[in-house]
């Protein structure tokens, strides 16, 4: 029982003892990575203003992560309705491959993403990002979603189309409030995978760069080192913050529907 | 009221309405009417198709062939939001999102009234089904009796020619149950409308409705008001079902014209044509009686018809009632009788060697 404890201590420690130096480093003014800190400093996050490449790599970050988040929840939705709502030959199988990508390396995505791309005659850049973004977010996206389509009784469908709603007005009238928690919480997750994903981007980018492909460019510089630390920073606190408010929403639509199936918190 | 039906007298009729699910005969021949008014029961077992009917009336099951007339029209093809008639579902399917007045005025959407009529008209309906001033409260935070009246309420303001019910009462508890069944009972009445309720619960169809259909596996069996289904069952099966049924071997056979069944332990009984739903058997046969038609002699009482000797074998005190499980002399199956307690007068103990008085009229005879 003793070892257990330490154990899951030390795990812990390992987990998230490199993300809590971030910004140890980030706040500290020596250029250099080491042991000792000196002095408390902004100078780094100020210096980030200044760096109008990195500005547009945040830009293009934005649009890519924003553009799959919409596009994954609203395949999510279909999925999750199909899989949920309905019954046919072979679901089973069509969803297992649907999820697939949550378990697929994603350097194979990137690489034959790439190979298809070229083949056909297209050149990489923004789109190609947001397609390969789409293809990893959506299993994300069908997993919450299929949790709140669950939790719905589906006789609260009936009873509206019952008392004279048409199928459209119950999706709207019903069915959409009811599952708006979990179609937030997935444009969140989407967009936060989306906002953080390096490899997919890296070989998808093209010319325009992503948040974490100029990260990544900026290491050759030993210069920029706590300017990245800085960035960093940034970045944790936004996804710590996002994945927090979208479990918010899934878990505040769960309890309306009086069921909590689920969910990755 | 003449015997004789006019067809347009009933409400909703259904002939001869078939429906499979892939190789399942979910419903094989429904043939029934149902008037204007009616508190109509469909009663049986779990599995039995009394919800996909009630389903198929609703509008909500396609069926394969068969015509469901509702007024007169025949609704093949007309989709549930365009029948009139609405439903309260077994899980309430109350709106958690809305408040209790948004619910209830749910149907009244797409009427043709002012916003202020829309209100008024739903708050009369949560006033009638007794929860004046919840309109404002939130619909997830009701209890379970609660969300069945807002069920109803949303259901009744729109006024449709029939109301369904799927089993409404089966999750509640005992006490509200009961409470609810004289309620429902009471409304109908106030607002005139066709009920048709779906329930396994044979005292709950006793208690509420004014006809009752038994279904066994996808068919109506029998169709009787309460009275009649309980005192002439048509089948053992059904008989079984509807409350307690004590059954005795016995052997028919006719002399002089008379029918003549032999009961085991019982002896020698009359009957009439009336007594035997599936036809005279000649020969081996099953009797059927009510333990309420049997009663137990106490000393100085004589039998008004019939009486036979039996030992007590068991007895279950309920407070205004006892049941005794005797057993007649050369019988083997025990034989349940139903006394009402009366003050003065002691149980018996078990063990008790009785004579029970019992009436040729009451007995019911199967093949």
């Amino acid at each position: 029982m003793k070892s257990l404890k330490t154990y899951a201590v030390f795990y812990l420690i390992f987990l998230y003892a490199p993300i809590f130096l971030l910004p140890l480093f980030a706040f500290n003014s020596s250029t250099v990575i080491a042991f000792p800190l000196e002095s408390f400093t902004t100078e780094w996050f100020t210096e980030l203003l200044t760096l109008s490449e990195m500005h547009g790599a945040l830009l293009n970050s934005l649009k890519i992560a924003v553009t799959s988040a919409v596009l994954a929840t609203i395949l999510g939705i279909f999925a999750a309705m199909a899989a949920t709502r309905y019954r046919f030959p072979g679901q089973k199988g069509i969803m297992g491959f649907i999820m697939l990508p949550l378990v697929l390396p994603e350097i194979i995505v990137a690489v034959s993403l790439l190979i298809v791309i070229l083949r056909m005659g297209f050149s990489t850049g923004a789109w190609s990002v947001i397609v390969g973004h789409t293809l990893i977010c959506t299993p994300f996206a069908i997993a919450i979603l299929q949790s709140a389509f669950s939790a719905l009784d589906p006789s609260l469908e009936e009873a509206a189309y019952d008392l004279g709603e048409t199928p459209v007005s119950t999706f709207r009238l019903v069915t959409l409030p009811l599952v708006m928690p979990g179609i937030i919480s997935a444009l969140l997750i989407s967009f936060t995978i989306s906002m953080d994903e390096f490899i997919i981007a890296f070989f998808l980018t093209g010319a325009e760069p992503t948040l974490p492909v100029y990260l990544f460019s900026m290491m050759r510089f030993p210069k920029l080192l706590p300017a990245v630390m800085a960035l960093g920073t940034i970045l944790v606190v936004l996804s710590v913050l996002l994945i927090v408010i979208a479990e918010f929403f899934r878990r505040r639509g769960a309890k309306r529907t009086g069921s909590d199936a689920g969910g990755f918190l | 009221m003449t015997t004789q039906e006019t067809p347009n007298m009933s409400l909703i009729s259904l002939q001869n309405v078939q429906k499979h699910y892939g190789d399942y005969h979910a419903l094989r021949g429904i043939s029934v009417d149902i008037r204007a008014g009616e508190f109509f029961s469909l009663l049986g077992p779990s599995g039995c198709g009394k919800t996909t009917l009630l389903r198929t009336i609703a509008g909500f099951e396609d069926y394969d062939s068969g015509v469901v007339m509702i007024s007169g029209q025949d609704m093949r093809g007309v989709p549930a939001n365009k029948r009139p008639t609405n439903m309260v579902f077994q899980s309430y399917a109350i709106f958690p999102h809305l408040t209790v007045l948004q619910n209830v005025a749910f149907g009244l959407r797409k009427r043709n009234m002012s916003k202020a009529d829309k209100i008024v008209a739903a708050e009369t309906a949560l006033d009638m089904v007794g929860l004046k001033g919840y309109g404002h409260r939130a619909a997830h935070a009701l209890s379970g009796g609660q969300r069945q009246r807002v069920a109803l309420a949303r259901a009744l303001v729109l006024k449709p020619k029939v109301l369904l019910l799927d089993e409404p009462l089966s999750a509640l508890d005992r006490k509200m149950r009961e409470q609810m069944q004289v309620e429902l009972i009471k409304l109908q009445r106030e607002v005139g409308i066709t009920f048709i309720l779906v329930t396994h619960d044979q005292e709950e169809a006793l208690v509420m409705s004014d006809r009752i259909a038994v279904m066994f596996e996808g068919e109506i069996v029998q169709c009787d008001d309460p009275e009649v289904l309980y005192r002439r069952p048509n089948s053992k099966r059904v008989a079984d079902f509807i409350g307690v049924m004590n059954f005795l071997p016995a052997t028919c056979r006719e002399e002089d014209g008379k029918k003549i069944a032999t009961v085991a332990g019982l002896g020698e009984a009359e009957i009439s044509e009336a007594q035997c739903p599936e036809g005279f058997p000649d020969g081996e046969a099953t009797v059927g009686f009510r333990p309420e038609t049997l009663t137990l002699l106490y000393e100085g009482q004589t039998a008004t018809h019939r009486e036979a000797p039996a030992t007590i074998e068991e007895v279950v005190y309920y407070g205004d009632m006892t049941y005794y499980d005797v057993r007649f002399e050369g019988v083997e199956t025990p034989v349940r009788i139903s006394m009402r307690n009366i003050f003065g007068r002691d149980v018996l103990s078990v063990g008790s060697s009785v004579r029970v008085s019992w009436s040729p009229g009451a007995l019911v005879v199967f093949r």
